[in-house]
């Protein structure tokens, strides 16, 4: 166990470095804003998949073997960028300096670029799923033994496109696909039960013939320990986990203002202070 | 592959989709890497004997088409050779959004074939006609859009796309008996049109099914003493304009047909880069109007938007004439 705390350890501090790494990205974003909300809420979990369980190489991006990850729920790109930033693909000045930018390659939503780590494009909702079943057929088939992590937003979930996936994933009998739905409540102008409600979003899944796990997004330990667990031969997993948007700092937490909004330089003195009182 | 003359007879009775078959008979057997997806049209596809013979080849995703499209990109950003197809309507503007993102904006390469687009399936309501594809395809970078002759073209053009360097949209038109155009083999090459006539007073640039009526509409009017060329532009996106810049230079009328919406197709194409040139002359854009007209059986509605043979020589010859007066 010693192992496996000394991991979690490792990836907590991986994880605050990079909601620091959101901080100074939104703040010099400026006028152009970013998706704070939405981005917060995903990093404990790319920082747990780049941190201790996806298989990639830095200095060989487009090695064959490497796992796939695709951010279906584009606009999280701070909980992206700031991943591949501690997996060394791309500077925090390039972030910094560059985000949302004239001529940038990192927008506010992701620009495939396999050099800095960026398999696709996304931002248009409910596409990722289809694009990771694809990846993940060409794997079967060629037999490789990467694995296809997608996020999705529960907002994003509201998609018909996504249950096309949904329903399609389990008839290929992907067992190398793990989706996470990122089920942080809210999505762009309300909470999902005031806007469209996707209630038992878990149970859903498990109807639909996915092996499914409930988990605390927010726990490392948690997140870690279900990306290790066996997978259920012939089931895509879904892990349905449960997030606070904005997760990290007092002003923005379950605040869905802040689902894209701009920092001030006074709301970035206090989260960096919280940030290192956490 | 060879195409005998024998080959473009039979085809001819055969109609498009049928031809698409024996097209995925000829990748199965020479493109290891391949994958053809269906959305529950295999039979419609005519791809049967495909799936028979190459069934690793083959993959149904059921009715899903912007599923589809994504699980196409998937694929193809793995290196893997990838064709869909499915009915044109839902091939091109039901998933638009995941064609635009996923081929155009991403520019993974995939070969995506429109079944009966056009006005073939008449009968069945205009939700399964397809008058808007060219124009919605034709407007994602990253994208060509080609509409064969013919069933020989068709066989021709579904092979040229897996080589072509971006991802291809085959809009197939015409019914079972889809009259050819090419009696015996020829070289083609996509984005570059083919003049079938010569002329020297008018030129019309055709597409699809309309090349066909074009070469018979030119034979009518020839007998009523005027000279028309008549080119293939079986590829509308890269346009051809080098038989646009030879058609202004040689004749007095440009006239483009298209099974399809006289919005955003063929003729706009034409237009827009004959808009750049000084000292043109006019251009008569025939194809159907911007309305959906009542269900119908195919011929009748060619008929009701004046696309029969003869309502386009008699429709040109009046044009010519005013424009002579």
């Amino acid at each position: 166990m010693e192992g496996r705390e000394k991991i979690i350890q490792d990836i907590e501090k991986m994880a605050r470095r990079m909601r620091g790494h959101v901080l100074e990205t939104s703040l010099a974003a400026g006028a152009s804003s970013s998706h704070f909300g939405g981005g917060l809420s995903i990093v404990d979990i790319t920082a747990t998949l780049y941190g201790a369980i996806m298989k990639f190489d830095k200095d060989n991006p487009l090695w064959s073997e490497r796992d796939r990850f695709i951010l279906s729920k584009g606009h999280g790109c701070l909980g992206y960028y700031t991943a591949l930033v501690e997996a060394g693909f791309i500077s925090i000045e390039e972030l910094v300096q560059t985000f949302e930018r004239t001529n940038t390659d990192l927008p506010g939503h992701p620009v495939i670029n396999k050099k800095k780590g960026i398999e696709f494009s996304n931002g248009s909702l409910g596409m990722g799923l289809s694009l990771g079943i694809g990846v993940a057929l060409a794997g079967r088939r060629r037999n490789r033994t990467y694995k296809v992590y997608v996020i999705m937003g529960d907002g994003e979930c509201n998609e018909g496109s996504v249950w096309e996936a949904i329903m399609a994933a389990p008839h290929f009998k992907l067992d190398q696909l793990v989706a996470f739905i990122d089920r942080n409540n809210f999505q762009q102008t309300g909470a999902n039960e005031e806007i469209m409600n996707i209630g038992d979003v878990g149970q859903k899944f498990i109807s639909f013939g996915w092996n499914v796990l409930e988990i605390d997004g927010h726990d490392i330990g948690e997140i870690y320990d279900a990306l290790l667990k066996e997978t259920v031969p012939g089931k895509p997993t879904a892990i349905v986990a449960h997030t606070i948007k904005g997760k990290g700092f007092s002003f923005s937490e379950n605040n869905n203002d802040w689902h894209h909004k701009i920092l001030s330089k006074s709301q970035y003195e206090l989260a960096l202070t919280e940030l290192n009182n956490d | 592959m060879e195409i005998s003359d024998k080959e473009l007879k039979q085809w001819s009775r055969i109609g498009s989709r049928a031809a698409f078959g024996i097209a995925a008979l000829e990748l199965g057997a020479t493109v290891d890497d391949l994958i053809i997806l269906s959305g529950d049209t295999s039979t419609s596809a005519g791809l049967e004997r495909f799936k028979k013979s190459y069934p690793e080849k083959f993959q149904d995703v059921g009715i899903a088409e912007q599923n589809m499209m994504g699980i196409a990109a998937g694929l193809a950003s793995e290196g893997i050779t990838v064709y869909t197809a499915t009915f044109a309507p839902f091939q091109t503007m039901r998933c638009c959004e995941q064609i635009k993102v996923n081929l155009g904006y991403m520019s993974h390469k995939v070969c995506f074939v429109g079944l009966a687009s056009g006005l073939v399936l008449g009968n069945l309501g205009y939700t399964h006609c397809s008058i808007e594809d060219v124009a919605v395809m034709r407007s994602i970078p990253n994208i060509s859009v080609v509409s064969p002759a013919d069933c020989g073209e068709t066989v021709k053009a579904v092979l040229a796309a897996a080589e072509y360097g971006s991802s291809v949209y085959i809009r197939l038109t015409g019914e079972a008996k889809n009259p050819a155009v090419y009696k015996t083999d020829y070289d083609f090459e996509i984005g570059k049109a083919i003049t079938l006539r010569e002329g020297e007073d008018i030129t019309i640039i055709a597409g699809g099914t309309m090349v066909y009526k074009s070469l018979q509409a030119a034979e009518m009017l020839s007998e009523s003493g005027l000279s028309v060329a008549v080119v293939n532009m079986h590829t509308v996106k890269p346009i051809d304009i080098t038989v646009i810049d030879r058609a202004c230079e040689t004749t007095k009328l440009l006239v483009t047909i298209e099974e399809h919406s006289v919005i955003g197709g063929l003729g706009s194409a034409v237009a827009e880069y004959k808009s750049t040139l000084v000292n043109t002359p006019p251009q008569f854009t025939i194809g159907i109007p911007d309305t959906y007209s009542k269900a119908g059986e195919y011929a009748d509605l060619l008929q009701t938007h004046g696309l029969s043979s003869e309502q386009i020589a008699e429709n040109i010859a009046s044009k010519y004439e005013i424009l002579s007066s």
